[in-house]
């Protein structure tokens, strides 16, 4: 295990070996974030996984061409001119089997992926026997490995991804329209076929700049899990992009580091565990959209309805107690009668009325009776009020029919705040299209609710 | 690049922002307009000349080629033969004239935008590569929400949209355009009645402004009430002209069919409120 102090060094750059690697792996991540936010919107995850794949024939073949020329063979920029050509070619033979044939995406997206792969392997196999060179290494472009990275291979990872992260800034507004209507911005006259292409183009460029560090099973993963997980904390676009591009650095810049301390770890699986380990993060806990904030809105809401059943029943109740009084008075009325009233289990009866207690809308009375305080009186008269509001309204408006009135005002009471339900008694009463409050069958003063 | 650039300023359109003012030319003729999709033709020999300042709807069964006919009007799928002009000129010379309206299924409500800036696409255009919404636009996509109603919704994220709604964000996006000939994809597919009254206010006005209007429309009950110029689709035009005349129980049986059988009734008892 290394010590703290060596972990210090190399996540803050001080040591010379690792700078360089990690540098460009925080760099690589801020563009795939980016880029992945993209490519995660335009649903084209799967494409871009069978690009990556692509790449490989491509880092074989300029190796041997090298090679064959009398270099090393190893020349980083030479192989990954090589991958992008290569994955420029698996690209367009998609599009191609897309536009001319029947065939669907996927089919055109599995049959790139695994025909180019399996080219990849064998012709890796095939260049290992070249005589004159040692193409020991070349797999490292398959899992990924933080090799020792010479200043000119960081320079080139470094500038692409700067120019790739430049761009998808640049075409923002145009991205954002191919993303969310294809079709709409085609009528409006943009040529939606080449900012696909320069979209999958971007993707190519982060793709063959992850190959070394990543490798390219991973590097999708790489590009869609900090967009992933960014789009549970917002729901705009230009946050979440950013938001991506700081979870890609993070991951990139904390993977790499843990790769380099151990070694036998091998950079592209750390990298994208660490993205993972954010996306979880995000996905449980994120306000907007996680799940345990979302599960803790669910109770709240169940709470709140249960909570008016309640008081709507009881102030019912008291209602049919006097049929003759314009206002109920508030007494004492027999627990079976609310029971009666909705089909609550007695656990969820219990705890509703443990609820009412806490919050001071019951009074103590004798056993098995129940009598509302004031104030609990009160808030049944106004739930009750704003919810025959809403049946007035829906029955008025909104064209529903009256026997599922009764249904959907339950949520959209409990939904709407109390500032829209005085918004509508407004509009009913004092509105262009005077409307009287219910002549329903139970009427309801106004003084009832102000009490 | 610099010649898509140009295509798309606002300064490319300019030799056809002389043509709107010329009202003799029809805002969309269509001539021999036929379309296949792998050899199954869905559009055949479609003529048509629609009237300026008419709202017209475009009824047929399903698979009548509806939305097709949309779709072939803004080159957005390849045409076997035809020809179509809008306001005397190809379409791509006069987009700037046309809104679109797509159904509201055919996008991702869950994406990462608000009300405004759906609106707002109806500006890029004009705004041309690389500028950002601007200051000015951003308030006119708002005017444009109010318009239809749901002004107060501007900043609301599109998922958190009932259908209606979301359905008049697609309508203010096309106001947004400031264009003359409508084209809009059943824009009354499963919206609530409030959003019905809405959308079809906005048509009364959009044609008080002397601007055209085509819309795909499912409904046979409601198509002579919305409508002062129906075309009856199936594949071909069975019929075109002024709802009172082209509405009729002989057409709606050529346009649907065997299957009028159950329309029949309704086609049957709309006469009768006609008469």
């Amino acid at each position: 295990m290394p010590s703290w102090e060596e972990i210090l060094e190399v996540v803050l750059l001080q040591n010379y070996n690792t700078r360089l690697v990690v540098l460009s792996t925080t760099l690589l991540g801020i563009a795939a974030g980016l880029i992945g936010s993209f490519l995660l919107l335009r649903k084209r995850s799967l494409m871009g996984d069978a690009l990556s794949h692509a790449t490989l024939p491509g880092v074989a073949i300029a190796f041997a061409v090298m090679v064959s020329l009398g270099g090393s063979g190893k020349a980083l920029p030479g192989l990954l001119l090589g991958a992008t050509l290569s994955g420029v070619a698996g690209l367009f033979t998609m599009l191609l089997i897309r536009r001319t044939t029947r065939l669907r995406d996927d089919v055109a997206m599995g049959f790139v992926l695994s025909v180019f792969f399996g080219v990849g392997v064998a012709s890796l196999q095939m260049v290992q026997g070249l005589p004159g060179a040692s193409a020991a290494g070349l797999e490292s472009f398959i899992y990924g490995k933080t090799a020792s990275m010479v200043q000119s291979d960081f320079f080139l990872i470094a500038i692409v991804a700067g120019i790739a992260s430049l761009i998808s800034l640049l075409f923002l507004k145009e991205f954002l329209l191919l993303c969310f209507d294809d079709g709409y911005a085609g009528a409006q006259g943009w040529p939606t076929f080449a900012l696909d292409v320069l979209l999958l183009g971007l993707v190519t460029a982060v793709t063959v700049i992850g190959l070394q560090a990543v490798g390219l099973i991973l590097i999708i993963a790489f590009l869609i899990t900090p967009a992933t997980a960014a789009r549970f904390w917002t729901h705009r676009l230009l946050p979440m992009m950013l938001l991506s591009a700081v979870i890609g650095g993070v991951s990139g810049w904390l993977g790499a580091g843990i790769s380099a301390l151990t070694p036998e770890l091998p950079a592209g699986a750390v990298i994208v565990l660490v993205a993972a380990v954010l996306f979880l993060i995000s996905m449980i806990f994120a306000p907007p959209r996680g799940v345990i904030p979302r599960l803790v809105r669910q109770r709240h809401l169940r709470r709140k309805v249960d909570r008016q059943h309640f008081l709507r029943a009881a102030f019912e109740i008291l209602e049919a107690e006097a049929p003759d009084r314009d206002v109920p008075s508030n007494s004492p009325f027999p627990l079976a009668a609310l029971r009666s009233k909705r089909t609550w289990t007695p656990h969820e009866l219990r705890k509703i009325l443990k609820i009412a207690r806490r919050e001071d809308h019951l009074e103590p009375s004798e056993p098995r009776m129940l009598r509302l305080s004031e104030a609990g009186f009160g808030e049944a008269a106004r739930v009750t009020r704003n919810h025959r509001l809403w049946e007035t309204y829906l029955i008025r408006y909104a064209d529903i029919a009256p026997s599922h009135v009764d249904r959907d005002a339950d949520l959209v009471e409990h939904i709407l705040g109390p500032e829209l339900v005085e918004e509508l008694e407004d509009f009913l009463e004092r509105g262009p299209v005077a409307a009287p409050i219910p002549p329903s069958p139970h009427p309801i003063g106004k003084e009832a609710s102000s009490s | 690049m610099s010649q898509m650039f140009k295509k798309l300023s606002p300064k490319g359109d300019a030799a056809g922002e002389d043509l709107s003012s010329h009202p003799q030319d029809v805002p969309l003729a269509i001539h021999d307009l036929t379309v296949a999709y792998h050899r199954k033709p869905v559009l055949w020999d479609v003529d048509l000349d629609i009237p300026e300042g008419k709202l017209v709807g475009i009824v047929g069964p399903n698979g009548a080629g509806k939305s097709t006919l949309i779709k072939a009007c803004l080159d957005l799928i390849p045409r076997a033969s035809g020809e179509i002009g809008v306001y005397g000129k190809p379409y791509k010379e006069q987009r700037h004239l046309v809104a679109y309206v797509p159904q509201r299924e055919s996008v991702d409500w869950d994406f990462p935008v608000s009300a405004l800036d759906v609106v707002a696409m109806g500006a890029y255009r004009r705004l041309g590569w690389f500028r950002r919404v601007t200051r000015e636009e951003a308030k006119k996509a708002h005017d444009c929400l109010t318009q239809v109603g749901i002004g107060h919704l501007a900043d609301r994220q599109i998922s958190q949209l009932s259908g209606g709604q979301q359905q008049r964000v697609f309508l203010a996006r096309a106001l947004m355009q400031d264009a003359e000939l409508y084209l809009m994809d059943e824009p009354f597919a499963a919206v609530d009645a409030a959003t019905e009254e809405a959308i079809v206010s906005l048509l009364r006005s959009l044609s008080e402004q002397g601007k055209t209007c085509l819309v795909v429309h499912h409904d046979l009950a409601t198509v002579t009430t919305y409508f002062d110029w129906l075309v009856l689709l199936n594949m071909r035009v069975v019929a075109a002209g002024p709802s009172e005349t082209t509405f009729t129980r002989e057409n709606l049986q050529k346009t649907y069919g065997g299957k009028l059988s159950l329309l029949e009734k309704a086609a049957e008892a709309l006469r009768h409120t006609i008469d």
